[in-house]
């Protein structure tokens, strides 16, 4: 299980890995953690020719809190989000660093990078279904200079997004923290990629529910919003009744895939329980 | 062809100069072109964890590593634990534990622990089965690989606890 | 839990044996100075690869190996005309069985997806891949079969033209005239078909081989990550035409082998003859893509039963159409007659039973060959045997422990003749139910299960009961009718003339300690330390012959060797420190180190210092007594069983059919247990091999025979988080058949768990009539089961 060949360039800056991939022709790819790309090369289902390595680019590695936004640098790993202390950052926005703990294993989090996670675009990753749910803007640089994003507008099949070829993602950004949000996961394994995974967010008011957010990944070949079920819950009393409603409706309109995991029955089945869990959740949480 | 890139790497503190292909793993680097043949190839898809070295203090798995990746890295390798006669303190407590039977596993469960020991000192039992759940064992069914990692953790705690 | 330690144990203090000693095995494990093949780099090392079929049936048009050869880095690439060599003909002594060959490299038609076609030899596996890739097979594709079902329709193609209906073994294993109308009169037939899906042993270190030609002394050396290296020589020398004893196998340090590694693969003798024939060393590691694809799996079987019970719940009577997926060729030497022949006979397990009839098949399949993996067929028929007796239990209105406790052998009957010939040593079957009953309280469990159910909870509780049949010696691998017979073992007992002993065994330690525990028991006969004994195994220049380690054989077996050698070595010391202390021999013992007249211990000889004497004052000796301290003995038992019970409690979540075990306990009887760490240590490890194939391991093929699972993200082997605590509890039934009274135990915690968890899961889901007849059990089959019963609990009001 050895990779086909291929050229190895390190970019010390995005200009420098622009002008790399430039270069190098569309067969050529960037490498940041290379927790998904190097097991598909070991298999030689992904052959680039060359890779653009821009792991070491230091100024896109970070987490900044800018008012009520979160700005997530391409090359945050994982565990940093994860292990996150730095007073007030993730202040309502705690469904991130609980996220992180259903990615892979802990030494997966160390190499593997946010932006890395949105640009491959599984549809079965957290962090692409929650910059879904949570509305967030990904940010997009090419020679050109740098574009924004929305993620209902990027992710747009397996593996594909709305990322040039000659694009990086450089940040990602969500405009307002989510205090009352849950993410709830099955998997065959801990560390597994999801068979289905849920995540939602609510605005609770005067004890009824303002508004939802709820969003799914592993349903299809991108993450998906259940809008039916998010328009259903508005107004409406939270509790065990509503849930059940809003998870049958999030899962009525699927059409999962089906692989030796799970069928796309069973795919609607989970949806519909985890839709109607991660609800429960959500009203409990705080931050 | 793919040209050889000169990559200098310190492994367990001491300095490493290869030449190597740009798709060379950074395990088979350190196993065959350095001679650290302790760090074992297990799947190289990234998921069994025998391959676990620590890379500037993080654990990380060599296989999903290209050694040219790990240009001016400080790598930490089983060998640099211990050796036969003067076994480390997890190494002891693994060995009293029956943590291990083959032994193809334990340098990545070793690393693995070494890291996770030092980020988390008082570590829950749960939280010792979630970072272990990191990587496959085939022989001891894990069970005494907890029961070494919780000790590990009690006699860092309290020393007079430790075997 | 038995920690270990350096003191040993017993009412006299005296005993290694019967103590956690720490292994010595363990300081090279731990700190990388071990050596497996894959560490082993001679210079001027080619590396091989092979290119392979993406075919599971086709006939191979023709191999063009030019632009392959052209490669960066290939030195040379061989297909099957190249080399002329024969395969591998594993034979049975038997008119059903039906004899075929595995080609080294495929001729002229390739019989599943993934095997090999050329091979490739380069100065890296890297390049050596490219070589593969490069290599231009012109297949024609063809008809395959998938599974039992179709292979064994009408018409179905032939995998191999040779054997009708693609049955490569039908064997009438036992009839019983009176059978049926047992069945008729029965209360309860228990009329089912049970499955377990296909497996492979997956150790972490995949299979390895290093030849290399010495030139000097015009031998082939060979590494291999092996379980038997005495039966790799053989066959290497055989089918390379070389004499044998220009043919040395290593087997340094082996990471597992689970049964995989105790047959003989094509690739490593590929190997072998690339260097000799090229005179350079060759390295081949199989990669994991290959090793859960291409390698040798096993489990895959289909029983069809009917079991009678009285109204009382007495067994009284069973008929069996067993049946075993063995893939497209016979392992060697054991053979694909390994499962199907093991499952009939040992189908009765730890029961009473007279009327008993088994037809036992062994259909080809276009999938890899089947090898003996751990437990071979002993955790199918137990799930058989254990679900007939909860279901019917469930349909008697009787309780499911004291259905079998009407049932299993009990002591009085030993030893106990069963229905196919089988004889049944002294165990405690009733004891160990009991006890695992006690322990998981089973008297309140119905109150405590009716309490969750509730509260829309799905708990439940589940046994298993089994015999292990170990030690096999010859006359037990004989009626097999194997052409190649295992069985004994031999041991070489030395002390030197400094009075450190070596003993050298023909087993092969692959992580169950033997370094440590042959060393106790030596250590036992010689009054010594264990650290003053060194035991060798897995050098054929080495060690005496013998048959490795697979089957559970080694303590019972090898120690048997050991200790018996030991006591022979034990007596000669004794006869020359007599002899130098002017007392009859039966006037001393050995302990501490030391000769000692009995009742004075003041009057005593060194061991170190009779030693000293056996070599370098000959002329000191006692008339007619020879020089040296060696001695070789052998040993080979007629075979004795280990027993246990597993008991499980878990629970279902009725969202997503996902099952959790709450409790998972095993009371095991393995007799005279020499090293307890080491024992628990093997259940462990077994009952999570058991658990991974009740609820997630799976090798799954689509009806093309591809294969589906063939990566660690679809083949599920457990993690720490997927198996829970086991509890452990020792009977100890000791055997007569054993030199130590230790009887072997290494698969019996991969026999019990399906069963027991299969068991577990019916339990919490009786109420809505769903029985268990599959595994492993996929959570979704468990949900829609759920889902179709119309007294399934809604899903509102749940946690």
């Amino acid at each position: 299980m050895k990779p086909a060949s291929f050229a190895y360039h390190r970019a010390a800056s995005v200009g420098e890995a622009l002008e790399l991939l430039a270069r190098e022709g569309e067969d050529a790819k960037v490498i940041a953690g290379g927790q998904s790309l190097v097991p598909l090369m070991a298999f030689r289902l992904a052959r680039p020719s060359a890779l653009i390595d821009i792991n070491r680019i230091a100024e896109l590695r970070y987490v900044r809190r800018d008012g009520d936004a979160l700005q997530i640098g391409a090359l945050a790993t994982h565990r940093d989000i994860e292990t996150n202390a730095e007073p007030g950052v993730l202040d309502g926005y705690s469904i991130l660093p609980r996220a992180a703990r259903f990615i892979g294993h802990y030494p997966i989090r160390t190499r593997g990078t946010f932006g890395g996670s949105i640009a491959h675009a599984d549809p079965t990753s957290e962090w692409c279904m929650l910059a879904l749910l949570l509305d967030a803007e990904i940010v997009a640089t090419g020679e050109q200079g740098s574009r924004t994003v929305a993620a209902s507008d990027f992710f747009r099949g397996v593996f594909t997004t709305a990322l040039d070829v000659d694009e990086v993602v450089t940040e990602v950004r969500f405009p307002a923290p989510a205090p009352r949000s849950a993410i709830r996961e099955f998997a065959r394994r801990q560390g597994d990629f999801a068979v289905v995974a849920v995540a939602t967010a609510l605005e609770v008011e005067d004890g009824g529910v303002r508004s939802a957010r709820i969003a799914l990944a592993g349903v299809s070949d991108a993450p998906v919003r259940a809008t039916e079920a998010e328009a259903m819950l508005a107004g409406a009393t939270p509790g065990e009744v509503a849930f059940d409603e809003a998870g049958r409706a999030a899962a009525a309109g699927l059409r999962p895939p089906s692989d030796i995991h799970g069928s796309s029955d069973y795919r609607k089945e989970l949806a519909a329980a985890l839709v109607r869990r991660a609800l429960g959740d959500a009203v409990r949480a705080d931050g | 062809m793919t040209e050889r890139h000169r990559v200098t790497l310190t492994v367990n503190g001491t300095e490493h100069v290869v030449q190597v292909e740009p798709r060379r793993t950074l395990v088979d680097v350190l196993r065959h072109d350095l001679g650290y043949t302790g760090t074992h190839v297990g799947c190289e898809q990234g998921v069994c964890g025998s391959c676990t070295v620590l890379l500037d203090g993080e654990p990380v798995r060599s296989c999903l590593l290209f050694g040219v990746q790990a240009e001016a890295a400080d790598v930490r390798t089983v060998e640099g634990l211990g050796d036969q006669e003067h076994l480390s303190p997890l190494q002891e407590i693994f060995s009293s534990s029956h943590a291990l039977q083959c032994g193809f596993c334990t340098p990545g469960f070793l690393m693995l622990a070494t890291a996770f020991l030092r980020d988390h000192p008082s570590p829950s039992d749960d939280e010792i089965r979630e970072a272990m759940s990191s990587n496959l064992c085939r022989c001891t069914g894990y069970q005494n690989i907890l029961r070494a990692v919780r000790r590990a953790a009690d006699a860092v705690a309290d020393p007079s606890t430790e075997p | 839990m038995a920690d270990a330690t350096a003191q040993p144990s017993g009412p006299d203090g005296a005993r290694w044996s019967g103590t956690p000693v720490r292994r010595v095995e363990d300081p090279r494990l731990l700190t990388g100075a071990s050596r497996f093949v894959d560490d082993v780099a001679p210079a001027g090392l080619l590396h091989a690869a092979f290119a392979r079929s993406p075919f599971a049936s086709a006939r191979i048009a023709s191999v063009d190996a030019d632009v392959a050869r052209r490669a960066p880095g290939v030195v040379e690439v061989w297909d099957a005309a190249d080399l002329e060599l024969p395969g591998l003909r594993p034979i049975l002594e038997r008119e059903d069985f039906v004899v075929t060959e595995m080609p080294l490299l495929a001729r002229e038609v390739v019989r599943f997806a993934g095997e090999p076609v050329a091979m490739v030899l380069a100065g890296s596996r890297y390049a050596a891949e490219d070589g593969a890739e490069a290599v231009e097979v012109e297949f024609v594709p063809g008809e395959g079969v998938s599974s039992i079902e179709e292979a064994t329709a009408d018409g179905a193609p032939l995998v191999h033209g040779s054997a009708r209906g693609n049955l490569l073994l039908d064997a009438a294993m036992v009839d019983d005239a009176e059978l049926d109308a047992h069945l008729d009169a029965a209360a309860v037939v228990v009329d089912a078909t049970f499955s377990s899906g296909r497996l492979t042993a997956a150790p972490i270190e995949t299979r390895a081989c290093v030849a290399e030609w010495d030139a000097r002394e015009r031998r082939l050396i060979v590494h291999i990550s092996h379980q038997i290296p005495h039966l790799v020589r053989t066959t290497i020398a055989d089918l390379l035409g070389l004499p044998e004893h220009r043919v040395r196998v290593i087997a340094p340090d082996v990471g597992g082998g689970f049964g995989l590694k105790c047959v003989v693969g094509r690739e490593e003798v590929l190997v072998a003859a690339a260097a000799a024939r090229l005179q350079r060393p060759v390295k081949w590691i199989e990669d994991r893509l290959e090793n859960l694809t291409a390698s040798f799996h096993g489990h895959e079987q289909r029983h069809a039963v009917r079991v009678g019970f009285g109204a009382d719940g007495t067994l009284l009577g069973l008929d069996a159409d067993l049946a075993c997926d063995v893939g497209a060729y016979s392992c060697y030497p054991f053979t694909c007659g390994v499962e199907p022949l093991m499952a009939a006979t040992e189908l009765p397990g730890p029961y009473r039973l007279t009327r008993y009839r088994a037809r036992a098949r062994a259909v080809a399949t276009n999938k890899p060959p089947i090898a003996p993996y751990r437990g071979v067929s002993r955790p199918q028929i137990t799930f058989v045997i254990e679900r007939a007796m909860d279901i019917a239990a469930r349909r008697l209105g009787l309780d499911s422990v004291e259905l079998r406790m009407r049932n299993l052998i009990g002591p009085d009957e030993f030893p106990y003749r069963s229905a196919s010939g089988l004889l049944y040593d002294e165990g405690s079957y009733r004891a160990s139910l009991e006890r695992c009953a006690a322990e998981l309280d089973h008297a309140t469990w119905s109150v405590r299960q009716a309490g969750a159910r509730a509260e829309g909870r799905l708990i439940g509780q589940g046994f298993s009961c089994f015999s292990e049949r170990t030690a096999y010696g010859t006359p037990a691998f004989a009626s097999r009718k194997m052409a190649v017979t295992p069985g004994f073992e031999s041991a070489h007992v030395r002390m030197d003339a400094s009075g450190g002993v070596t003993v050298a065994v023909g087993t092969l330690s692959h992580g169950q300690g033997h370094e440590t525990t042959f060393a106790q028991i030596a250590a036992d006969e010689l009054g010594l330390r264990p650290q003053d004994v060194r035991v060798v195994e897995g050098d054929t220049d080495v060690t005496p012959f013998g048959w490795g380690t697979f089957a559970s054989r080694s303590i019972a077996i090898g120690g048997g060797a050991v200790k018996r050698a030991g006591e022979l070595l034990a007596e000669r010391l004794a006869r020359i420190g007599a002899h130098l202390l002017e007392v009859a021999p039966h006037d001393v013992e050995l302990a501490d180190g030391s000769i000692s007249v009995r009742g004075a211990p003041g009057r005593s000889v060194a061991i170190a210092e009779v030693a000293r004497v056996a070599h370098h004052a000959a002329h000191r000796l006692p008339a007619g007594t020879e020089p040296g301290l060696e001695v070789r003995s052998t040993f080979d038992p007629p075979g004795t069983f280990s027993n246990a019970t597993h008991g499980a409690e878990v629970e279902v979540d009725p969202a997503t059919g996902a099952v959790a075990i709450r409790r998972y306990v095993v009371v095991e009887d393995c007799g005279f247990v020499i090293n307890p760490m080491i024992v628990e240590g093997q259940v462990h490890g077994g009952v999570a091999q058991g658990i991974a194939a009740a609820l997630y391991e799976r090798l799954a093929y689509d009806e093309q025979a591809q294969p589906l699972s063939g990566t660690f993200a679809d083949f599920l082997v457990p993690t720490a988080a997927e198996i829970p605590r086991i509890e452990i509890h020792h009977l100890e039934t000791p055997s007569e058949h054993s030199a130590t009274g230790a009887k072997g135990m290494g698969e019996g915690g991969m026999i019990g768990a399906p069963a027991a968890i299969a068991n577990a899961v019916s339990d919490a889901l009786a109420h809505l009539g769903v029985e268990i007849v599959e595994v492993p059990i996929a959570p979704e089959r468990l949900l829609g089961a759920i889902r179709e019963h119309p007294a399934s609990v809604s899903v509102g009001g749940l946690p």
